[in-house]
């Protein structure tokens, strides 16, 4: 079974993998993988029991796989050296913003949309 | 000492400082002393001391490594399992992660150009505020410096954990929704178990979607606006 999940799993990465080959879109094949992983789950084409088991494995260890890539630190700290100060500023007050933005957004377009921003579906 | 650079050994380590680095996090209850943070850090001092340079470790890392794209691609599965909380509240939560996200880029891009960042760094800040598998991702297609992403992610994660909630009360932020969604999408997921710390699962689900949400549009929007904003 969990072969098959994993099948599933490669195979959309593998068709995301074409899609950027065949346009070039500057956008990660594992992105377009996933988002067609999802509709392919809404509109039946694959079952949540074809992938759910491999799949949640991955998503709840994401932290580990991403170990190894951060240890490629180490590799580049020269390139940094007096990079530190824009780094850290810029990342600082971007969070700040992006806190304020999406809370405020969300709570006023709740507020002020018609059907408090239900849509009739 | 030959054998500490044979790849299994590296391999073994990595996950042995990794379940460490996750029972030290547990104990001590502290989000400072993040797993994914201690354990890059462990494995740096390991590689520094031992003088094995990083091209040896990643033929045992990259075992690991090889995982993430295949997990981004998993991602579909709790998104697909949101689908009809985000049909509820169609327009409010796309209308707050699309400003979030694009104020996110811009912002972070403006200061650090306006600071004299180099464009390599700059192209590596854009995906600042979402889940690192993602982030690595962008800035691999953009041209920018994943592990320099992959660090600047994390800490963004902790800082935004800690600070999050004090700056949406300043910011007048009331709404358990809106509150959850912004965790998630400006502190991925160290921003979404800190709502749940906070506020319990309905915040956490809140804060997943946001974390999902912001990863996707980060993806499909980043490369235009950095060339819209000459980045």
């Amino acid at each position: 079974m969990v072969i098959l999940q994993l099948a599933v799993i490669f195979m959309f990465l593998a068709v995301g993998e074409l899609i950027v080959w065949a346009t070039g879109v500057p956008v990660p094949s594992s992105i377009i993988g996933m988002l067609l992983l999802t509709m392919s789950l809404q509109l039946g084409i694959v079952k949540p029991r074809h992938v759910e088991g491999a799949a949640d494995f991955l998503v709840t260890n994401l932290g580990f796989f991403f170990v190894p890539a951060g240890v490629a630190l180490m590799s580049c700290l020269n390139l940094l050296s007096g990079q530190w100060p824009a780094i850290v500023t810029a990342s600082v007050v971007s969070t700040i913003v992006v806190f304020a933005v999406t809370g405020l957004i969300h709570q006023y377009t709740r507020k002020h949309l018609p059907h408090n921003g239900v849509s009739r579906k | 000492m030959e054998f500490l650079e044979n790849s299994y050994f590296l391999l073994a380590l990595t996950f042995i400082v990794f379940i460490l680095a996750r029972i030290i996090n547990k104990r001590t209850g502290l989000i400072l002393l993040n797993p994914i943070l201690i354990s890059v850090t462990v494995l740096i001092l390991f590689l520094w001391l031992t003088g094995i340079p990083y091209e040896t470790y990643t033929a045992g890392g990259g075992y690991v490594e090889f995982w993430l794209k295949p997990a981004v691609v998993a991602l579909g599965v709790p998104l697909y399992r949101q689908l009809s909380t985000i049909r509820k509240q169609l327009l409010p939560i796309l209308a707050a992660e699309l400003a979030g996200c694009v104020a996110g880029i811009v912002s972070v891009v403006v200061v650090a150009q306006a600071m004299g960042a180099t464009r390599e760094v700059v192209l590596s800040l854009a995906a600042k505020s979402v889940t690192t598998p993602i982030a690595m991702e962008v800035t691999a297609a953009v041209g920018g410096i994943p592990p320099l992403t992959a660090a600047v992610v994390v800490c963004v994660g902790i800082f935004g954990g800690m600070t999050g909630f004090r700056v949406m009360t300043m910011t007048h932020i009331k709404s358990p929704m809106a509150r959850g969604l912004a965790m998630g999408t400006a502190a991925h997921a160290l921003g979404t178990s800190a709502a749940i710390d906070t506020g319990g699962h309905r915040y956490g689900a809140w804060a997943s979607l946001g974390l999902t949400l912001n990863g996707l549009f980060t993806a499909l929007l980043a490369p235009t606006i950095l060339e819209l904003l000459g980045a």
